[in-house]
């Protein structure tokens, strides 16, 4: 028998038949995983219906502020920034689960919290400020649209945040067991995911918004 | 036998996000991510500075902006999340191509659907004229 296998390894060296054949149902990590990613996709057709209504909703702005008389683009270039730094280490925390090492995972995790943190504090500052300026959510169409989106990306940042420092807690309480694991990979598909997202929000809503 | 088919299924596909690794240690995945993070912020770079300069024909920049920032979601896609045109990874690309299909028709028709109609409406002081 174990000659067979080991003929049939060499006949086939990429597998191609082996493909074909029926070698069990997938592993737990790939279903997980794979469920997951059907959800990110799902958020993204959501997110970009909350892009169209920005896109049509661009120029209904009542006699109100504009995008060009609103965003402080330095300000948003520094979020960026943060943003994508964040990514940079939850994929240092990726390596560091896959390596089974608790200190850089927890470092990772707390570097990538942070900058997460300092992201949302530059954008609740920008509302803040666009709110005192008069320019709020209920000032015109335009700033109604923007408000939800960017927004809801705050959110899901916001959301991410917590998810991050549970699966801190799990890794400190319960080591890195195969469930944990699997969560581990999930949270790292929803960060880098809201990093994509963000992508697509700093070039429509604040680079082609202060454009138009 | 047992382990013959564990390494066949192995081979067959692999989570999003999950990495192929042939070899490489930590040290050349974490190069990975550099790449990755060098490239994101190079694009990033590029927008910002191209968003605010007058040296370029103006009405490029919307299509130029819009271009980056598609070539930065595949700078992570493929740095961040790992996805590949493998065979290993055909299934995610597949739910990713509907998923792009899906946002392409809500935005793309949104969009069309919207602009028609702006351009097919009556000015509006003749419409409020003609509800008096």
């Amino acid at each position: 028998m174990a000659d067979t296998t080991m003929a049939y390894a060499d006949s086939d060296p990429h597998h191609v038949r082996g493909a074909l054949e029926y070698s069990g149902p997938a592993s737990k990590r790939i279903v997980t995983g794979y469920g997951f990613w059907i959800f990110i996709l799902s958020d993204m057709v959501m997110f970009s219906a909350f892009f169209a209504t920005y896109a049509v909703l661009l120029g209904q702005t009542a006699g109100g502020p504009g995008g060009r008389q609103l965003f402080d683009l330095p300000n948003v270039a520094i979020e960026t920034g943060f943003l994508l730094a964040s990514s940079f280490t939850c994929g240092l925390a990726t390596i560091a689960a896959d390596a089974r090492n608790k200190f850089w995972f927890q470092i990772s995790m707390a570097v990538t919290c942070l900058l997460g943190l300092a992201f949302l504090t530059i954008e609740g500052r920008e509302f803040a400020s666009l709110v005192a300026r008069g320019a709020g959510p209920t000032r015109s169409a335009f700033l109604s649209a923007f408000f939800t989106l960017v927004g809801c990306h705050g959110l899901h940042v916001s959301g991410g945040i917590l998810w991050l420092l549970t699966m801190m807690a799990q890794v400190f309480a319960k080591g890195f067991r195969a469930d944990i694991q699997r969560r581990i990979l999930c949270f790292a598909l929803f960060w880098h995911a809201l990093d994509i997202i963000w992508i697509a929000v700093f070039t429509v809503v604040y680079l082609l918004g202060s454009a138009a | 036998m047992t382990k013959g088919h564990q390494q066949v299924d192995h081979n067959i596909d692999i989570a999003p996000g999950d990495e192929h690794l042939e070899g490489g240690g930590i040290s050349q995945r974490v190069l990975g991510y550099l790449i990755g993070l060098g490239l994101a912020i190079l694009l990033t770079a590029t927008s910002f500075f191209i968003a605010g300069t007058d040296l370029v024909w103006q009405p490029s920049i919307p299509v130029a902006l819009v271009v980056l920032a598609i070539a930065q979601m595949g700078v992570h896609l493929v740095f961040f999340l790992h996805i590949t045109t493998g065979a290993d990874n055909t299934n995610n690309i597949l739910a990713l191509a509907f998923g792009v299909l899906i946002v392409m028709l809500v935005i793309g028709g949104s969009l069309w659907i919207m602009a028609n109609l702006n351009h097919n409406m009556m000015p509006m002081d003749l419409l409020m004229q003609m509800q008096r």
